[in-house]
């Protein structure tokens, strides 16, 4: 890589010649804040926080995208520089709300640490301020306009990283806003729920729906027998929210947190993900052997069922009929669960805690009342989890990890896989290459389908067949992979899909980290919990397989297809 | 259009088209005061012209002006050329217009017999 | 064949076309016919003089006399009086403001006098719809020149001998940026020319497109042959619809005739001109916003560098100038570098053209060579200050610009000296100011125009400039408090430190100038309350001097009954209820009501 040489504060370094300022400083240990600035963004210097002194310039410049050039001399901290970010920054405070102590994002919030950082003790300008309604109209996300800086930051997740392009901004000067088309709400355009704005919003201005009220009323209501279920994703990421670093593994502590908070039971939506490997599994075997629409594409994601039922609604058959693991769960809490405990489903309440804000408008989906009910009552997103363990006081790191309750609470390394991008199709591939060829894999890792890059290809022997696999992650890379189908030129059997950056570590409810290579650690802390636990196949999980002797009777069965599996529509929203 | 040349040739062909709205070039002045017209400017003028676009003169400007109180010896008819003194003809008939034309405007050969004046600017 | 003894100039640019231009020609053509003159007088549309508040104008030739305000009904009397007979109609013609002499030749009228023009040479000269009257005039030599007679570098090094200076605002070397482009690494290459000409009150650009596009599309084929590109998009605000018809009937007949397309001149040089619309934002004047806005995306600046030379429309290496700056480049080719840069002064080469308007005698457009003095501007081609008032200040370079007292007329008008002023040469708009103009509703009224207009990227711009609006309105509305003077020097210079694009920098300017020069005004507005200028009427105070009679007339019409008094009385104005409508002064027969 070809370096160039630029003094820093005084300070010579060797900095690849692509980089920008703000990386160069950083790459020394001069920090430079930063607001719509994201390290998985494209930079856009709009805030101009960033701003620093090189020599020569005719003004400051935006060092996020300024690029260094050999013999650059660069100051950070002077005093213009100083008063310059003071005064973008009050400009900001002058039209913000200020309401930092009842705000979803308090103590986690950008623009309240620049603040703080930045010394600012009073907001010399009053005027104006933004007043626009509040966006509520959806189960998952709530966007508040009057907190908005105008940062771009969800213009630019949705559009460079999702590729769904729900906002953009209108009108100009003061009153510029980020809108979604025609000013409507989320609900009324093509928003997928998945919640990548929240995650890249620096302040309260898009938040998940706080759902935590209802689930603190189940849990004193005595008449109610309150179950529930925690995501593969959520074990990696709780932590973060309570303080630790990123790719701490918290599934005992949480489980601890859970009965603390006073869940009745505690299961795992690992349960029901290795139940999908074999429902899925099935589906798949099924549609190789008699001809059925090929390649099958995994349905778990919710974010990324919305897009294809909006975006691509005649792609609509490739998807696996199975629902996903938090619907299993729901469905069967309500039939097989209250069955064997003797509950009456009505008397149940069933929360699952998820990384995603879409699954929150999967559980009120029409076709999700399979069992009779509302399958699953309340989704909290990890992050509202956080928040509930710490009003309740509880003090996470010094609880005594605990474990899941028996049966939905068992589960093998293959169902936690879940949770990181390639975890479904490797979960697939332990169970699918065992039950085609009745015998037992040398080695379960399918590495080629593990890691970050966005669109990952391998070729699996299966017996005779060499099964040709994909993985997708984000939903820019789902539409190469749409698009790759409607072109005919996707020879895969099989397809993985999840629509967040990373898979569900990265999903849109997960604890907010602008830390660099936060995803790389949440996912490794996946992989780390698929090796240390005994089971590592779905197909071997014991309490999968006495569902299926005792209830279910087989994959694909009569109680399954009622219960398991459902059917999806195009939606028609611009 | 091909080449530079063809640019050049239209050019040469189209100048003469806005030749009135530049100075310069050789004037012909038709006196056209109530006496003139009484005299017959008209006539006059319009042989003029007919003259011109006949020889297809390009660099001449047709004018017109009011009575300069030489009344008795309308029609008049002034010829400036660039550079030269301005020459008046009096009485002047639409049968002398092609003699004044092709002597004085063309060749530069004033023609004395009809002169009744020069004014040296 | 007949031949043709005189031309009717009728000027069909937007503003005669308003006041009246096409129903002048109509009845022109028709008073020809009758009279037989039709076959010796040639009738022709031309674009704009630049003199539009005395339109709609027409000009004959071959005298040279310019008529104005002609209307319909005048037509008669032009063609009988001057056509047939040869004698002036005296009425029509102009007359100096200052001597009140008429002038009957086009040349001869102040206005013209002290102006240079060649951008505008032929502006209100030819008709622009026809592309023979171009070439006769020289058009397209300069494009035959490059094509056949010189290298793509040469045309980049004439351009820069020549001290071309962009002329949209920026002022940077016209022939670097042509040699940037040139030497940037890729086969695609894009010409685009700036015609979003969004500053209040200019119309320079929308003339010469209006008036002779042709020059502007001989530019930018130059410039494309220059920097290795074979497109060219003209960007062009779709409220002049005028120019985009001139430019479309251009570009097609500059097609028809081999101008413009492939291999033009057999030189192996493809050339193409596409029309793209704008909606008329402001910021998309930006060059960087501007390509965003072609490609079909929201009109906002971004960061540079890169520069568009390097990564421009579509990534691609792009050479953007504005409409003067192309119009400039034939005559720089047919006459040379060397020719140009001796006119001007020694930094800031050639011509520039302004638009002038406020309280002046001839508004209008003024071509004028660099290094002329503001006041050769205002009181030589302009005419002086209107109704004999006392001249203020001049307010140049648009809402970028800044406003210069009277002891800066005699300042040289060139890109450096102007920004050394605090104001800037901008796209050439010019404002005149009187005494009673308020040099903090001055500022306040640009301020308002750069918030508006912001595109909301950038923090210091988007709020900065709302904020600092902010305090210029309660300043003029007498609530200004102790301090605001301070605040708002730190806001313009935090917003020009640290704003994304040239219009978020130069956006305080007219503040900062105003305070530089008119700092007292801001100071009687806070510290006393007093608009001495009298013109914010918040702050106005109206008083009933000895002068009263008591005949009460202004007792009646004042709208809140402020006023009290006895009849044949001194009437008295109770300032708490008076809303300042200046109903009784306008009302009082013996101007015994002031205002201060």
């Amino acid at each position: 890589m070809e370096m160039v040489t630029i003094t820093i504060d005084g300070q010579q370094v060797q900095v690849p010649k692509t980089s920008t300022v703000l990386e160069a400083a950083r790459s020394v240990g001069v920090n430079i804040p930063t607001l719509c600035y994201h390290p998985e963004l494209r930079p856009e210097g709009a805030c101009r926080v960033c701003v620093v002194e090189v020599k020569g310039a005719r003004s400051l410049v935006a060092s996020c995208i300024y690029p260094v050039n050999e013999g650059m001399e660069v100051k950070t901290n002077t005093p213009d520089v100083r008063e310059a970010r003071k005064t973008v920054v009050e400009l900001l405070l002058a039209n913000h709300p200020q309401e930092c102590l009842s705000c979803q994002r308090n103590l986690n919030c950008e623009l309240q640490t620049m603040a703080s950082d930045l010394g600012i003790r009073e907001i010399p300008y009053q005027g104006a301020k933004k007043n626009h309604p509040l966006d509520a109209g959806n189960p998952s996300l709530v966007r508040d306009q009057n907190k908005c800086i105008l940062c771009g930051r969800c213009i630019r997740a949705c559009s460079e990283v999702q590729g769904v392009h729900v906002y953009s901004f209108a009108n100009r000067g003061f009153d510029t806003t980020v809108v979604p088309a025609f000013g409507q709400g989320l609900h009324e355009v093509a928003c997928t729920f998945c919640g990548q704005c929240s995650s890249v919003c620096p302040t309260g201005a898009i938040v998940e729906k706080d759902d935590t009220a209802a689930v603190w009323k189940a849990l004193s209501d005595p008449t109610k027998h309150v179950v529930v279920q925690t995501a593969p994703a959520t074990r990696v990421a709780l932590g973060e929210a309570l303080g630790m670093k990123p790719g701490s593994i918290v599934t005992g502590k949480m489980v601890a947190a859970l009965r603390h908070l006073g869940f009745d039971r505690v299961f795992d939506t690992d349960f029901t993900a290795d139940l999908t490997i074999l429902e899925e599994g099935n589906e798949f075997l099924e549609r190789l052997q008699h001809g059925g629409v090929l390649p099958m594409i995994t349905s778990c994601s919710p974010g990324w069922v919305n897009f294809i039922e909006l975006k691509y609604p005649e792609l609509l058959p490739h998807l696996s009929t199975a629902k996903s693991p938090q619907q299993m769960f729901g469905a069967l809490v309500k039939t097989y669960y209250a069955e064997k405990a003797g509950i009456d489903a009505k008397d149940i309440v069933s929360v699952s805690i998820m990384p995603c804000t879409a699954k929150k408008a999967e559980a009120v989906r029409e076709e999700m009342k399979s069992s009779g009910y509302q399958d699953v009552d309340y989704v909290l997103t990890t992050r509202e989890l956080g928040r509930m363990i710490r009003e309740a006081g509880i003090d996470f790191d010094g609880i005594e990890k605990e474990e899941y309750d028996a049966p939905l609470g068992i589960a093998t390394g293959a169902g936690v896989i879940f949770g990181a991008t390639g975890g479904v199709m490797e979960a697939a591939l332990r169970t699918v290459a065992e039950v085609v060829t009745g015998k037992e894999l040398p080695s379960i890792e399918f590495t080629s389908v593990r890691g970050l890059t966005g669109i990952k290809e391998a070729v699996i022997p299966v017996g005779d067949l060499k099964v040709k696999v994909a993985v997708a992650h984000t939903l820019a890379n789902a539409r190469i992979m749409l698009e790759k189908i409607k072109a005919g030129e996707a020879d895969y059997h099989f397809i993985e899909v999840m629509a967040c950056p990373g898979g569900c570590i990265g999903g849109g409810g997960q604890p907010i980290s602008t830390c660099e290579g936060f995803r790389q650690k949440r996912i490794d802390a996946i992989y780390e919990c698929d090796q240390g636990s005994a089971l590592r196949k779905s197909h071997d999980n014991p309490a999968v397989k006495e569902l299926y002797d005792t209830w279910l009777i087989k994959p694909l069965g009569e109680k399954s297809h009622h219960l398991l599996h459902t059917h999806y529509h195009p939606q028609n929203r611009i | 259009m091909k080449t530079v040349e063809d640019l050049k040739r239209m050019r040469e062909q189209l100048q003469s088209q806005n030749r009135l709205r530049h100075s310069g070039g050789t004037e012909i002045i038709v006196g056209m005061g109530t006496c003139g017209i009484a005299a017959g400017a008209r006539a006059v003028m319009s042989a003029v012209l007919e003259e011109i676009a006949k020889r297809k003169l390009e660099d001449v400007k047709v004018c017109q002006t009011g009575c300069i109180g030489m009344c008795e010896r309308e029609v008049l008819l002034d010829v400036v050329r660039p550079n030269e003194p301005r020459v008046t003809y009096g009485r002047v008939t639409p049968a002398d217009v092609s003699k004044i034309i092709a002597e004085h405007v063309v060749n530069g050969r004033i023609v004395e017999e009809l002169v009744v004046g020069k004014i040296v600017e | 064949m007949d031949h043709i003894r005189a031309h009717v100039l009728i000027c069909a640019g937007t503003g005669c076309v308003s006041s009246g231009a096409k129903k002048v020609e109509a009845a022109f053509r028709e008073q020809l016919a009758q009279k037989g003159l039709d076959k010796e007088i040639k009738v022709v549309e031309t674009g704009c003089h630049g003199f539009c508040e005395m339109g709609p104008l027409v000009i004959v030739y071959p005298e040279g006399v310019f008529y104005v305000r002609v209307q319909e009904e005048d037509v008669k009397d032009i063609v009988e009086t001057h056509l047939f007979k040869g004698r002036i109609v005296e009425r029509l013609l102009y007359k100096e403001p200052m001597t009140l002499e008429k002038v009957p030749n086009y040349s001869d009228i102040s206005f013209y006098k002290k102006q240079m023009r060649m951008v505008l040479a032929n502006c209100g000269h030819i008709n622009p719809e026809i592309i023979e009257e171009y070439v006769a005039e020289g058009g397209y030599a300069a494009l035959g020149k490059v094509l056949t007679e010189m290298t793509p570098e040469s045309v980049v090094d004439e351009v820069k001998k020549s001290g071309l200076r962009g002329r949209g605002g920026g002022g940077f070397p016209t022939g670097m940026k042509w040699g940037f482009t040139r030497n940037a690494q890729g086969t695609k290459k894009y010409v685009v020319c700036n015609a979003d000409e969004g500053d209040p009150g200019a119309f320079m650009d929308r003339s010469v497109l209006e008036g002779d596009p042709h020059r502007v599309i001989e530019g930018m084929a130059v410039c494309g042959y220059a920097i290795g590109a074979d497109e060219g998009y003209i960007y062009v605000r779709a409220e002049y619809p005028l120019a985009i018809k001139r430019l479309k009937v251009a570009i097609q007949q500059a097609e028809e005739m081999g101008l413009l397309g492939d291999n033009i001149f057999g030189s192996g040089f493809n050339f193409h001109i596409k029309i793209k619309e704008g909606a008329g934002a402001f910021v998309c004047g930006e060059e960087t916003a501007l390509l965003q806005s072609i490609e079909g995306k929201r009109g906002m600046p971004r960061s540079r560098p890169p520069f568009p030379a390097i990564s421009g429309l579509w990534g691609k290496p792009t050479n953007i100038n504005n409409v003067e700056t192309f119009a400039n480049i034939p005559q720089i080719i047919n006459k040379g570098g060397d020719w140009y840069a001796s006119i001007g002064t020694e930094k800031s080469k050639g011509t520039k053209v302004f638009a002038l308007t406020g309280r002046i005698n001839h508004t209008g457009l003024a071509e004028v060579p660099m290094g002329i003095t503001m006041r050769e501007i205002i009181y030589d081609i302009g005419g002086g200050i209107q109704n004999g008032k006392k001249f203020k200040a001049v307010q140049i370079g648009g809402p970028s610009g800044g406003c210069l007292p009277e002891e800066m007329l005699d300042l040289s008008v060139d890109y450096d000296s102007l920004i050394q002023a605090g104001a800037m040469m901008g796209s050439g708009g010019l404002v005149v100011m009187d005494e009673t103009t308020c040099m903090v509703d001055v500022a306040k009224f640009f301020l308002n125009f750069t918030q508006s207009e912001s595109c909301g990227k950038c923090t210091p711009c988007r709020e900065g400039t709302k904020r600092m609006l902010e305090i210029l309105t309660r300043i003029t509305e007498g609530q200004g408090q102790e301090g605001d003077i301070e605040k708002l020097e730190k806001l313009a210079k935090n917003i020009k430190a640290t704003a994304l694009c040239g219009l978020g920098q130069t956006a305080p300017n007219p503040v900062l100038s105003t305070l530089r020069y008119f700092r007292h005004e801001y100071e009687a507005h806070i510290k006393e309350k007093r608009c001495p200028a009298g013109a914010c009427a918040k702050l106005a105070a109206y008083n009933i001097t000895e002068a009263c009679k008591g005949c009460g007339l202004c007792k009646k019409v004042c709208p809140v009954e402020a006023i009290s008094g006895e009849v044949k009385g001194l009437h008295v104005i109770d300032q708490a209820v008076c809303i300042k409508c200046g109903a009784c002064m306008a009302k009082c027969p013996f101007k015994a009501i002031t205002k201060g």
